[in-house]
């Protein structure tokens, strides 16, 4: 925007005084009026951003002030005791982990895959269209509606049982279409140019994809990957009836285990327990790993986003 | 050569065909949804009629003889998705026209951030926080029963689904040709006028987009809804009556039904009816992008 050229600008500004005369009514006599209205709506918006800055503040120390007495060694590190009253998180810690493991080792490959059929093969069509409109409505399920499919289709009909399997799937179908998403943008990224370096260098199309593409897209890809992690990370809606429990006595051995989960080890303790005021402690440093996993994850994602940016800039 | 060419041909089109053929798994996933979420849910037209499903008012499932009257479900679903988009549209409307209008360049990086944490907060962490911090505010401020109600639940969806509305809002808004905000000062306006007469319209359709996409988010929540909203399949009168939305009923009774009960294929009829919702407001989005593209 900035480089449009002045007599294109100067253009945009002669038709728009020839238009929209009516749009900006010019009244001298509400000078005072229009100042205040202009001052209002600036304080209104500037305070909008700093009340939601101050909620997100006040949520994040709030978790931080109440967790932090609750959180050492022993309780990253110990399995959960006594009907869960004592003890440590560390088996819905390594739940969570498998459950990533499992998400990503389905969603990420498809999802690179679907994006460089997008961007490099798809030449529109009924079929890039297709597949298009599944990916947009993919994204908008309602995730315990994904929990529903994954019930019915992991678990009941593919006789996969409530385990790590149906549960990382279900999150990983989840997941595709940001994923799909991210690897597209940075396929779209890599300059022209490099392509046509590697045609003019008598490269092949899937050579030219897998030698030259991919490698540079690679940066941007793994970021989208690392930021839908930490989405996996914090869901618990199309984990509840796929594969997480209430209590597992140890971690998943394989795929066809259940595990327990961070984000519905939080839900349990919040709301199940019987003993719930004895668990105050436990369920905020819960809390506080999860946030840590999540927001960690997203975190990192996000840096390596900001640096991907500069370098493309 | 042409043993040479041939080969080269085949692992031209090799890795073509692979990659065309797992890309399409996405295609499969969708229509497995579709088709799951049919095959599980008709099936409880055997045992309740469509008006009884969508009029009924009483949500006894266990009881014999169970009753499916899912209309106070879905009222909470829409009393809580309206209530959150009015307490959250406008607001993220407001954060997006500060970071494109107001904000120096310099921090509107930092409120960027803030926004995007807020929406990598996980749902269960907020429903937590309606729990232990807003409900019990709400009992003793307003001398309510319970703090698990529409408000509660109302409020914090509004907080999920704020990064999406302003993001996607700031999006459109930076769409507004510089030119434009220009010719509206040349005129003399002034900030606030520019903002509601010039870049505001000018960027309508896609804020329209963001708050539909919102409503969307709000409508499938399900972790903060479960926690908060209290649980009562009743229709709501008030704002601070509990309500007991699709979502969360869907969470709550899954764990307890048979496989193939009447009660499973009412819970899978009710995904199905979001999963109609949320599509056919995808399909909204849609048509109003491509309404854009055509001028």
């Amino acid at each position: 925007m900035k480089d449009t050229d002045h007599e294109t600008r100067g253009e945009a500004l002669l038709s728009a005084l020839d238009n929209s005369g009516d749009a900006c009514p010019i009244r001298p006599n509400y000078a005072v009026f229009r100042k205040f209205a202009d001052w209002l709506a600036t304080f209104l918006l500037c305070s909008s951003m700093i009340f939601v800055t101050v909620v997100l503040c006040a949520i994040l120390f709030f978790l931080a002030a109440k967790g932090g007495g609750a959180l050492s060694w022993e309780f990253v590190t110990e399995p959960p005791r006594n009907g869960m009253t004592e003890g440590g998180i560390i088996t819905p810690i390594v739940g969570t982990l498998q459950l990533i493991f499992v998400s990503m080792c389905f969603a990420f490959p498809v999802g690179v895959v679907t994006a460089v059929y997008f961007n490099e093969y798809a030449r529109g069509g009924t079929l890039k269209k297709s597949l298009r409109l599944a990916m947009r409505s993919l994204a908008s399920i309602p995730s315990v509606v994904l929990g529903l499919f994954g019930l019915a289709f992991f678990c009941t009909f593919l006789r996969f049982g409530t385990s790590l399997l149906s549960a990382g799937l279900t999150l990983g179908c989840m997941v595709l279409p940001t994923i799909v998403t991210a690897s597209e943008t940075a396929l779209a990224n890599v300059p022209q140019d490099y392509r046509d370096a590697a045609y003019a260098l008598g490269a092949t199309e899937w050579q030219t994809i897998y030698g030259v593409v991919l490698p540079s897209a690679f940066p941007g890809i793994i970021t989208g990957g690392i930021l839908s992690v930490g989405r996996v990370a914090g869901e618990t809606a199309p984990i509840m009836f796929t594969g997480a429990v209430f209590f597992a006595p140890g971690f998943a051995r394989g795929v066809f285990d259940s595990v327990m989960a961070l984000p519905y080890h939080v839900y349990v303790l919040a709301t199940a327990g019987t003993n719930i005021e004895k668990t105050t402690p436990l369920q905020y440093g819960t809390i506080l790993v999860l946030l840590a996993v999540v927001l960690g994850i997203s975190m990192v994602g996000m840096a390596a986003r900001s640096r991907l940016r500069k370098d493309v800039l | 050569m042409p043993n040479r060419g041939e080969t080269l041909k085949l692992s031209e089109t090799a890795p073509r065909a692979v990659i065309t053929v797992i890309a399409m798994s996405g295609i499969l996933v969708m229509a497995f949804i579709l088709y799951f979420l049919t095959k599980e849910g008709i099936p409880i037209l055997k045992d309740a009629s469509i008006t009884q499903l969508a009029a009924g008012r009483l949500w006894y499932p266990v009881s014999s003889p169970p009753l499916f009257g899912m209309m106070s479900l879905i009222g909470g679903s829409l009393a809580v998705t309206l209530t959150s988009s009015v307490l959250a549209i406008p607001l993220g409307v407001a954060l997006a026209l500060f970071l494109t209008e107001i904000c120096p360049k310099r921090i509107s990086g930092f409120f960027k951030i803030t926004l995007e944490i807020l929406g990598f907060l996980p749902s269960v962490v907020l429903g937590f926080i309606g729990m232990v911090v807003i409900a019990p505010y709400l009992q003793i401020k307003l001398e309510l029963l319970s703090g698990l109600n529409l408000m509660n639940a109302s409020m914090l969806l509004g907080v999920m689904i704020l990064p999406t509305v302003a993001t996607l809002s700031e999006e459109s808004l930076h769409a507004v040709p510089q030119s434009q905000r220009d010719a509206s000062y040349a005129l003399g306006a002034t900030r606030c006028e520019t903002m509601f007469n010039v870049v505001l319209p000018g960027a309508a359709r896609g804020i329209a987009q963001a708050a539909i996409l919102g409503v969307m988010r709000a409508m499938g929540e399900t972790m903060v809804v479960l926690m908060a909203s209290g649980g009562a399949a009743l229709l709501p009168e008030s704002a601070f009556d509990p309500v007991r939305p699709l979502t969360s009923a869907i969470a709550a009774e899954m764990g307890e039904t048979s496989v193939g009960s009447a009660h499973y294929h009412a819970l899978f009829f009710m995904g199905f009816i979001l999963l109609l919702i949320t599509l056919s407001l995808n399909v909204l989005v849609i048509k109003i992008e491509s309404r854009g593209e055509v001028k």
